[in-house]
C-alpha cells in the first residue's frame, strides 16, 4: 500500500471499548437508528471509491480482503499502484471486465450512532430502473459531482429521480476536491449552478460539502485544506438527520393487512406491517374498503422464550413494526384490506393519474391488462395513452404514445376493482405501486399514484331492471362467446359461419362479429400498430360482453395473436360462457392455401407485422377447444364445436 | 421515557420487521413455500423470524434439510429440537445418486458440494414441488451476495441471471412466476453478521453449542484446523487429534469447515472475537475459494443457493 493512501484515523469504531467492555459496545449498538441512503452520480463520479472508503474507514473491511484487493489493484485497478477501493464494491464478474456498476449493490457499516445500508447505483443511462430501485427505499441521497467536472446531465437526471421517488434529504457532495486544489470558487460555482436547478425541479432544500473519496478528506473528520468549509463532514450528516420511519410515525394510522392468522376459533388476528401511525388498545378503527369499524383488543407478538402467551402483547406499535391486531368483533378482513383509524380512513378508487417509470424492454401496451400490486393488494389495471413524457435531462414535457425502456411518464390508469389509496405524497406504500406483465410475470413498471379522478366516484352502475337472466331466459339459451383464434387464412371464418348456420337452425340467436366487419365500422379509426390491435381486441371483448348481457350466443373469428388480449377478453365474460376456439393449421398449410394472397406480400416485405412471418403468433395454452384442420373438414369442425357448446351450456 | 416518546425504531426492530413482512408475502402469494434449513446461526435468526411472523400459529410451511451426511452431530440434534419447538414439519433430503456413490470431502473435493449441496438442493425441491425457498443468505457476506435481490428468481432449471433481475421497489414483492419456475427468498439480505449475533443476544435464541469454545479433538491441515467430529474422520500416517480449545465461525460439513482456537465461552465473548477478528466470515470454508473471485457467483449460476 502506497502512502497516500493510508486513511485518517477512523474515529467512529469504538475498537477500546469492543476490547474492554463487550456488553458496553453491545448496548450501544442495540440502541443504533438505521439509516438508508443511496449515492449516485455519473460514470466516473467516484461512488464506488466513496462507498469503499467508508467500508475501509469504518473497518468493515477484512484483512483477508484486503490482502485480496490490494493484488486485484495492481492487476485490474485503474489507480495505478495505488488502492483502487471501488474494486471492493464492483461485484459481478461482468462489471470486473468492463470496469462500471451495473447493478444496484447494498454495503453495510456502522458507526457509533447508526447503522447504515448503502445502496450503490450505477451512473449508466441505460439502468435508470436500477437507480430507482435504490431510490424507493432510501432515506436519503449523496449526489457525487466530479469537481472538475461539475453539474452534469446525469446529476440532473438522478437528482430528478431522487425528488421523484420521494427523497427528502439530498446531499450534493462534491467529489475529487484533491484534483481542483481544495478550491473554494470550484465549490460554490457547482453549488450555485445546482441550486438554480434544484429550485426548478421543486428540490426545496439539500446539504452540499466538499469531499475527497479518495483521499478521505471531509469523509469522517473534517479536512485541514478546506478551512474556508465550515459544515458536516459526511458522517456526521449521515449520523444525524432524520429517518423516514420516524417522520411515518406522524400519520394518521394504516396498516395493510398481509395474512390473516387464524390457529383456532378461539384467535383471530390480522397480521401486516404498520404503514404509518400508531396504533394501541382500544383504538376505534376502520377496514376499508367494506367501511366497517372496530376497535382494537390485543397487539400480538411472540412472547420471549419460556414466558406466558400475551406477555408479548404490545402497549403501543407504531410505523415500521410488523404486528398482528385482534378485534372486539368479528367482522370481515382480508388479505388486501387495509386497517386505518376509523375518523380518517384512506380513499377507495378506481381510477387514478399516475406517474410511471417505465423498467422493462417491452413498452407499455396501452390498453393491454397489467397486474398492478400496491400494498398488498393485486388488482388488474389498464392504462391509458400517456398525457406526456418527461424528458429526464430537460425535464421537458413530450408528447407520448407509449412509454419504453427507462421513460417516464403521467398517464390516467383504471383498475378492474376499487382499490385502498392515497396519494404517494402522503403516503410511500398506499401509493406507490408496482405494474406486473401477465404473461411473463416481469415487474415492467413502477408508477405512483398522484390522485384519483373525480369520474369513479360519479359514474355509477346502471341499475337495470331486466338483467341478463331475463334476456337469455326470453331466448330459452345460455349465452356464449365462441372465441376464434388461429393464423390468417387458418379457416377461421369459414368455420365460424358454419357454425353460426348450424345454430340458427337449432332456433339459438347468434352473432358474428368477423375482423374485417368491425373495422370498417366499430374500429375505422384503429389501424395495425401494436397498441391498436390491443385496443381493436378490447372494443371486440366489450361489445361481446354486452351482447352475452342481451342474451346472445356471439361467434369471433379475429387473428388475434396475444395471449395477454384474449386472457383479457376471458377476464370480461362471465365464468363458463367464454369458450377459446383454437383454429391450429399450421403456418406451411395456411401460407400455401393463401387465400387473400397476404402471405405472399408479407412475404415480399409489403406488409408489416403480419402474424407468423414478422409478428409472433401465441397459441392458446389450453383451448376449450381446438380445431387440427388438416385432420378435419370445415363441416366436421363446426359440428363439433357446436356439440361441445350445447353439450356444456 | 413515556412509550408516546419513542419515535424512532431501533435498526434491529426495523430488520425484524422488514424481515417478517418478507416471510409473510412468501407465505401469502407462493403456492408451496419452504424455509431452508441449515441448523447454522444465520437459520436460527430466520426460524426465529418466521415463528414470529405467524404466531400464535406455526409457520404455514415445512423446513428442509439439504443433508450431506457429513454435517457435525450437534447440528443434527438441535435440528431435530427446534423442528420440534417450531410445530413446524421437518423434511430431509439426501442426494440418492451422491449416497449410492459414496460422496464424502474427503475423497471428492468440490464434487461434494455439487453433488450433496448444489444437486442436492435442485433436487429436494423439485421432489416436493416447492416454488418458493427462504436462505438465510446476507448481501455482507460475499461481493455477488451483495447485488441479489430479496426475492430471487429462478428458472425451471434453478439458474439465476445476475443481468436480469427483476427490479425490487419500496417493499413490494414480485412472487409471480410461471409452472417450474421458483423463487428464493432471503429475508435476512439486510443483516450483517453482527446483527445476526446481536439478534441471537437479545431474543435467546438456541444456536449449536460448536459456536462457542470447549475442548474438542481436532487435527490441523493445510492450515486448517478440523475437528474429528466422528469415526470417518481418515487420520493420515502420524496424525493424533490434539485436544484444543476452538469453536466455529460458520457451520458446514464437519471436514470442510476451519475452526478458530478461542476461549469465548459466552455469546457476548463471541461477539468480541469476532468483531476484533481480522479475517472474513466465509475465509473459513473452501468453497469460496474454488475458481478465483467469480467463485460464487459461478455457483450461484448453476443453482447453489
Amino acid at each position: 500500500m502506497s502512502e497516500t493512501t493510508t486513511p485518517a484515523d477512523p474515529v467512529y469504531v469504538t475498537d477500546a471499548l469492543i476490547g474492554e467492555d463487550i456488553d458496553a459496545y453491545l448496548d450501544t449498538h442495540q440502541h443504533k437508528t438505521m439509516l438508508r441512503f443511496i449515492t449516485c452520480g455519473s460514470v466516473d463520479d467516484g461512488k464506488s471509491t466513496l462507498i469503499g472508503r467508508l467500508l475501509y474507514d469504518s473497518k468493515m473491511i477484512f484483512e483477508d480482503q484486503l490482502a485480496a484487493l490490494e493484488s486485484d489493484s495492481k492487476k485490474v485497478g485503474t489507480q495505478g499502484q495505488e488502492i483502487d477501493f471501488a474494486l471492493l464494491v464492483d461485484g459481478l464478474a461482468a462489471e470486473r471486465e468492463q470496469g462500471i456498476t451495473i447493478d444496484v449493490a447494498y454495503r453495510f457499516f456502522n458507526t457509533e450512532k447508526r447503522k447504515f445500508i448503502v445502496a450503490d447505483c450505477p451512473g449508466h443511462e441505460q439502468y435508470t430502473r436500477n437507480m430507482i430501485t435504490g431510490a424507493s427505499t432510501a432515506d436519503l441521497a449523496v449526489i457525487l459531482v466530479d469537481a472538475r467536472k461539475g453539474v452534469l446531465v446525469q446529476t440532473r437526471r438522478h437528482s430528478y429521480l431522487c425528488h421523484l421517488i420521494g427523497i427528502r434529504n439530498i446531499v450534493l457532495a462534491v467529489n475529487k476536491m484533491d484534483l481542483v486544489d481544495y478550491s473554494r470558487d470550484v465549490f460554490d460555482s457547482i453549488v450555485a449552478a445546482y441550486a438554480a436547478f434544484a429550485k426548478s425541479i421543486g428540490i426545496d432544500s439539500f446539504t452540499a460539502m466538499p469531499i475527497s473519496g479518495f483521499k478521505g478528506d471531509n469523509i469522517t473528520t473534517r479536512s485541514p485544506k478546506t478551512s474556508w468549509y465550515a459544515g458536516p463532514t459526511l458522517i456526521d450528516h449521515l449520523e444525524t438527520v432524520e429517518v423516514n420511519s420516524s417522520l411515518d410515525a406522524d400519520k394518521p394510522f394504516r396498516l395493510p393487512v398481509q395474512w390473516v392468522n387464524r390457529p383456532n376459533l378461539d384467535f383471530r388476528g390480522f397480521s401486516g406491517l404498520i404503514a404509518t401511525g400508531t396504533v394501541k388498545p382500544g383504538d376505534a378503527v376502520r377496514v376499508l374498503p367494506s367501511g366497517k369499524t372496530s376497535t382494537v383488543t390485543r397487539i400480538v407478538t411472540m412472547p420471549a422464550a419460556g414466558a406466558e402467551p400475551g406477555d408479548g402483547d404490545l402497549d403501543r406499535a407504531m410505523a415500521g413494526q410488523s404486528v398482528t391486531l385482534c378485534f372486539a368483533d368479528e367482522i370481515d378482513c382480508s388479505r388486501g384490506n387495509v386497517i386505518a383509524v376509523a375518523d380518517n380512513p384512506p380513499e377507495v378508487a378506481d381510477q387514478f393519474e399516475a406517474t410511471l417509470v417505465w423498467l422493462n424492454d417491452a413498452a407499455l401496451h396501452v390498453g393491454r391488462s397489467y397486474w398492478l400490486k400496491l400494498g398488498t393488494q393485486m388488482v388488474s389495471a389498464t392504462i391509458q395513452e400517456p398525457k406526456y413524457s418527461v424528458n429526464v435531462n430537460t425535464m421537458e414535457h413530450l408528447a407520448a404514445k407509449t412509454l419504453e425502456l427507462n421513460e417516464i411518464g403521467v398517464a390516467e390508469l383504471t383498475t378492474d376493482k376499487p382499490i385502498v389509496f392515497e396519494p404517494y405524497t402522503d403516503n410511500r406504500t398506499l401509493g406507490g405501486f408496482i405494474l406486473i406483465d401477465k404473461l411473463t410475470n416481469a415487474t415492467v413498471a413502477a408508477g405512483m399514484l398522484n390522485f384519483s379522478l373525480r369520474r369513479s366516484q360519479n359514474v355509477h352502475w346502471q341499475a337495470i331492471d331486466i338483467g341478463r337472466a331475463a334476456h337469455a331466459g326470453l331466448k330459452n339459451q345460455q349465452p356464449a362467446v365462441l372465441w376464434f383464434t388461429g393464423l390468417s387464412g387458418s379457416g377461421k371464418s369459414t368455420i365460424a359461419n358454419l357454425v353460426e348456420k348450424k345454430l340458427h337452425r337449432m332456433n339459438r340467436h347468434t352473432f358474428l362479429l368477423d375482423g374485417d366487419n368491425v373495422r370498417h365500422g366499430l374500429n375505422k379509426d384503429l389501424g395495425f400498430t401494436e397498441a391498436d390491435r390491443i385496443e381493436n381486441i378490447r372494443r371486440v371483448g366489450e361489445v361481446a360482453r354486452l351482447m352475452t348481457d342481451a342474451g346472445l350466443i356471439v361467434i369471433t373469428a379475429f387473428i388475434s395473436p396475444f395471449r395477454a388480449e384474449r386472457e383479457m377478453v376471458r377476464g370480461l365474460i362471465a365464468d363458463g360462457e367464454f369458450f377459446e376456439v383454437f383454429i391450429d393449421t399450421p403456418l406451411s398449410v395456411a401460407e400455401e392455401r393463401d387465400v387473400k394472397g397476404l402471405y405472399k406480400k408479407a412475404r415480399s416485405g409489403q406488409l408489416k407485422n403480419f402474424t407468423g412471418i414478422d409478428s409472433p403468433y401465441e397459441a392458446p395454452a389450453k383451448p376449450e377447444i381446438r380445431i387440427d384442420t388438416t385432420r378435419i373438414t370445415p363441416d366436421e369442425a363446426a359440428s363439433l364445436i357446436v356439440d361441445k357448446l350445447l353439450g356444456d351450456a | 421515557m413515556s412509550d408516546s416518546a419513542k419515535q424512532t425504531l431501533t435498526h434491529l426492530e426495523r430488520l425484524e420487521a422488514e424481515a417478517i413482512h418478507i416471510i409473510r408475502e412468501v407465505a401469502a402469494e407462493a403456492t408451496r413455500p419452504v424455509m431452508l434449513y441449515s441448523v447454522g446461526k444465520d437459520s436460527a435468526v430466520m426460524l426465529h423470524l418466521a415463528r414470529k411472523a405467524f404466531y400464535p400459529s406455526p409457520p404455514p410451511f415445512p423446513l428442509l434439510h439439504v443433508d450431506t451426511t457429513w454435517k457435525f452431530q450437534e447440528m443434527y440434534k438441535l435440528r431435530d429440537k427446534m423442528a420440534e419447538l417450531s410445530g413446524m414439519e421437518l423434511l430431509v433430503y439426501h442426494n440418492p445418486e451422491a449416497m449410492e456413490r459414496g460422496i464424502n470431502p474427503f475423497d471428492h473435493g468440490a464434487l461434494h458440494t455439487d453433488m450433496w449441496k448444489t444437486e442436492g438442493l435442485k433436487q429436494g425441491l423439485d421432489k416436493w414441488g416447492f416454488d418458493a425457498a427462504f436462505g438465510g443468505a446476507r448481501r455482507d457476506e460475499e461481493k455477488s451476495r451483495a447485488k441479489e435481490r430479496i426475492f430471487s428468481f429462478r428458472t425451471a432449471s434453478h439458474g439465476w441471471d445476475p443481468k436480469s433481475q427483476r427490479p425490487e421497489l419500496w417493499n413490494l414483492y414480485n412472487a409471480r412466476k410461471n409452472k417450474g419456475e421458483s423463487i428464493r427468498v432471503f429475508p435476512i439480505s439486510n443483516w450483517t453478521e453482527l446483527d445476526v449475533w446481536q439478534y441471537i443476544h437479545l431474543n435467546d435464541i438456541p444456536i449449536v453449542p460448536l459456536y462457542f469454545a470447549a475442548k474438542r479433538p481436532t487435527v490441523e491441515r493445510d492450515g486448517m484446523l478440523l475437528m474429528v467430529d466422528d469415526a470417518r474422520f481418515p487420520l493420515l500416517p502420524g496424525e493424533v487429534p490434539v485436544e484444543r480449545s476452538i469453536r466455529f465461525r460458520t457451520l458446514g460439513c464437519y471436514p470442510l469447515t476451519g475452526a478458530v482456537e478461542s476461549a469465548a465461552k459466552t455469546l457476548p465473548e463471541v461477539i468480541q472475537e469476532t468483531l476484533l477478528t481480522t479475517t472474513s466470515e466465509r475465509q473459513g470454508r473452501a468453497i469460496d475459494k474454488d475458481s478465483g473471485g467469480a467463485g460464487m457467483e459461478k455457483k450461484k449460476q448453476e443453482g447453489y443457493f
